[in-house]
């Protein structure tokens, strides 16, 4: 029994990974007052990049930077239509999750289903994995697992604790304050918008290189918008992206788990969009839900310049 | 840097498309001087101060700093020359603490920890010039006497030699106002400036040692304050007189209108708005609501307008209870309403002129008739408006957004009384306006109740309540402080009412 427990616990906290990783990005993004719906076309762009540079050249590593780097270039799309030319955020996102999965299937098309010789390592911290049962669980996985949780907490303490925060979360808020104060808010908003296609990116190519070892079209599952969700979830903090990656990790996990005891998977698959609903239900049904579920002030609307 | 001993602005001109917003201004100031800058609304103000914030290139001109010419291409530029400037609407992060407001863009904060390294400096100046305040309040915990603090405070820390205050007073009450005086004399003791932007005339005299006077972009007079009167200002602003009262009919209110008993309303952040509050308005009365805004008003006008469900309470028009919470209902009992944010809620920008004269009494007839719209008489009715209202537009099929806010107004006053109501609720009806438009705004609310209508006239501007009302109510969170009638009211009872003291 214990070693169902741990077994479970260790495969949620690698499936979450993608979904951290992602929505870290998505808050950087919406912290800045853009919304990326792309995501979904992002992080498929990512495994698929991912996957041909690390089979080519045999490096997850340099399959990792590829797949951050495309993703970001990727996002700058969105990012000028949405900053420069101030177009609908929301078009433009799905449109962007049209274009990521169209790429990724051409791309992707020669590659599928072939295995990927160097997959990225594992990483059993000396004396650390050995620890019974938590050992196991929390420092025996490969590098993306530690990757994401070091990016979620530098990105706390960025959040919380640097100028870079504060001007980050300004921008979002009231971009006209920050502008009064010197700051370049589009600047700062582009690069919001590429942290965060990098980060999609990077979840991305976990999949394809870390998780199954190989690309599939339709590998991202869905998983693209569950970070929309996700985002809202967390309450747009770190803290609350760590909690909601792993939950519905598990949900993922336990989706394989109690398949054979009968329970239909479609159910289960449905499980992580039933929930953030019913977490969007119970913030907007209380006074107090409503008021911490305060998304950055201007999320979704285009800034402009010295308007009068 | 060394310090801003003196400043000059030469030959400034700025178009905006076609507008001409300034032409060809000289300004000086030295250290240790407050400068008024006064001008009615749309005079050019703000966006001169704006080009001397970098907000804004100038067309023309220079700018001089203790004679060296400097180019100023944006807000870090000024700062650094030693300006600071406080906008009207402040430039605050509700959401984040005072520190964190202070620490935005801010040079000096470290990258990490910004909080712990600023902590100082904000306390330190708070003491030199008497600036308390709270550096880990969230910044919409704050009263707006406080967030001008915060202000302040931001511009003092970049070392500001030179601040500019865009209507500063606009969101204080009388008390607040000269507590920010205070905190400005000692300021230009230890060798600042201040140019204060201001279309109140009082506030001028009683603080500034000169004053400028800007009408339609144009510098239009100065002088040292010790030459001027108010009445001289008030020509130089608008080249004319401005009637200081205005005549309204004998009339002795008649029966009552209105009646709101034990109200009980909550705001959009489900916080008590208005608490416990009853009123009567009557026939040929005009009642005035005074009070700093967000006491409650907005809340007060909303639920009588059928825009805001109360929690408790009642609002009788007529005999009649205002029962379901939609508009069309309060309407109906004969309750209009001339809103706050008119082009938001009192106009559809995007429909003509003749459209938006019959909106609300579209469906009625003998605008239309079944499902058909009559618009030859809508045409018709849309002109009358415009004659009457004195609408200045170039046809009635112009869209609604390409008219002036004055004119926008008139017509949304127009449309709303013409049908003869039984009840105006007018909020800010002339906020924003030129002096024009808004003495006209004013005339048409006293000839309403001089025909026998009742007006609830919510405003910030106690001239403007002292000229027209018949009674005024002051409202502080969410209930009254007390009623004054024209042989009872001061400027200085009202404001320690609007402070929170009962009268």
């Amino acid at each position: 029994m214990l070693d169902i427990i741990v077994s479970v616990l260790t495969r949620t906290i690698v499936a979450g990974t993608p979904l951290l990783l992602a929505t870290l990005g998505e808050i950087i993004t919406e912290r800045a007052g853009i919304i990326n719906l792309g995501m979904e076309g992002l992080m498929s762009t990512g495994a698929v990049t991912g996957f041909i540079v690390s089979y080519i050249s045999g490096s997850p590593w340099l399959g990792m930077l590829a797949a951050i780097l495309v993703c970001a270039l990727l996002s700058a799309i969105h990012g000028f239509v949405c900053i420069s030319l101030r177009s609908n955020q929301v078009v433009s996102g799905l449109a962007l999750t049209m274009l990521g999965i169209g790429i990724s299937g051409l791309w992707g098309k020669p590659y599928i289903g072939l295995p990927l010789p160097n997959r990225m390592g594992h990483l059993n911290i000396k004396g650390l994995s050995e620890i019974p049962v938590l050992g196991r669980i929390l420092f025996s996985h490969g590098w993306y697992v530690y990757l994401s949780v070091l990016l979620g907490i530098v990105l706390w303490f960025i959040l919380r604790h640097t100028s870079l925060g504060i001007t980050l979360r300004s921008v979002g808020e009231n971009p006209k304050a920050a502008e009064s104060q010197g700051i370049a808010v589009n600047r700062v908003k582009y690069y919001a918008v590429l942290a965060g296609g990098g980060l999609a990116g990077m979840a991305g190519s976990f999949l394809s290189t870390a998780y199954s070892g190989s690309w599939n079209e339709g590998i991202t599952a869905g998983r693209g918008w569950i970070v929309i969700a996700l985002t809202i979830f967390a309450l747009w903090q770190p803290g609350g992206a760590f909690l909601g990656a792993y939950l519905f990790g598990g949900i993922f996990v336990l989706q394989y788990m109690l398949q054979p005891l009968g329970i239909s998977p479609n159910i289960l698959s449905m499980l992580p969009y039933l929930s953030t609903l019913l977490v969007l239900l119970l913030f907007g049904l209380t006074a107090s839900g409503k008021r911490k579920m305060n998304a950055p002030a201007t999320l979704g609307e285009p800034y402009v310049r010295g308007e009068r | 840097m060394a310090r801003i001993q003196s400043l000059e602005m030469r030959g400034i001109s700025k178009s905006f498309l076609e507008v001409k917003a300034n032409r060809d201004i000289n300004l000086s100031i030295h250290a240790g001087e407050i400068l008024g800058l006064l001008g009615e609304n749309g005079a050019g103000k703000t966006t001169l101060m704006n080009i001397l914030y970098g907000l804004y290139l100038p067309d023309e001109g220079d700018i001089l700093v203790n004679g060296e010419p400097i180019r100023l291409r944006g807000p870090k530029d000024s700062m650094r020359a030693g300006i600071g400037m406080i906008h009207q609407h402040f430039m605050l992060v509700d959401k984040h603490t005072v520190l964190e407001n202070i620490a935005l863009g801010f040079d000096e904060a470290p990258f990490f920890f910004p909080h712990r390294a600023i902590r100082k400096k904000i306390e330190q100046l708070s003491d030199q010039y008497g600036l308390r305040i709270n550096p880990d309040k969230p910044v919409w915990n704050l009263s707006a006497g406080e967030q001008q603090r915060v202000e302040i405070i931001k511009a003092l820390s970049r070392n500001a030699d030179l601040l500019i205050m865009d209507e500063p007073t606009s969101v204080l009450t009388p008390q607040e106002a000269d507590e920010l005086f205070e905190i400005l004399r000692k300021m230009i003791l230890q060798g600042h400036s201040v140019i204060l932007i201001s279309h109140k005339l009082e506030e001028i005299m009683s603080i500034c040692d000169r004053v400028m006077v800007l009408r339609k972009g144009c510098l239009s007079g100065e002088a040292s304050i010790e030459d001027v009167d108010k009445g001289k200002l008030a020509e130089m602003m608008i080249g004319r007189q401005i009637a200081a009262a205005y005549d309204k009919a004998d009339v002795k209110p008649g029966g009552t209108v209105l009646d709101i008993q034990d109200l009980h309303v909550d705001s959009d952040r489900g916080l008590p708005a208005v608490r416990g509050l009853s009123v009567q308005i009557h026939s040929s009365e005009i009642l005035g609501i005074a009070g700093v805004s967000g006491n409650g008003q907005q809340e007060l006008v909303e639920t009588i307008t059928g825009l805001r469900q109360p929690l408790k309470g009642s609002v009788t028009m007529m005999g009649q209870p205002l029962k379901h919470v939609n508009a069309r209902d309060a309407h109906t009992l004969g309750i209009t309403h001339v809103p706050e944010e008119r082009i938001k809620f009192g106009i559809v920008p995007n429909l003509p002129l003749y459209e938006n004269s019959v909106l609300k009494q579209h469906r009625d007839a003998p605008y239309s008739s079944w499902l058909r719209m009559d618009y030859p008489v809508i045409k018709n009715h849309a002109g009358d408006l415009v004659n009457s209202f004195q609408v200045d537009t170039p046809s009635v099929n112009a869209r609604m957004k390409n008219l002036s806010g004055g004119n926008i107004q008139k017509l949304i006053l127009g449309r709303e009384i013409s049908s003869g109501p039984n009840l105006l609720i007018a909020a800010h009806p002339t906020y924003g306006l030129d002096v024009g438009a808004a003495e006209y705004v004013r005339k048409q609310i006293i000839a309403l109740r001089d025909k026998g209508g009742s007006v609830l006239l919510v405003s910030e501007d106690l001239d403007e309540l002292f000229m027209v009302c018949d009674r005024i109510a002051v409202m502080f969170e969410g209930e009254f402080m007390g009623e004054l009638t024209p042989d009872t009211w001061t400027i200085e009872k009202i404001g320690l009412m609007m402070a929170g003291s009962h009268g």
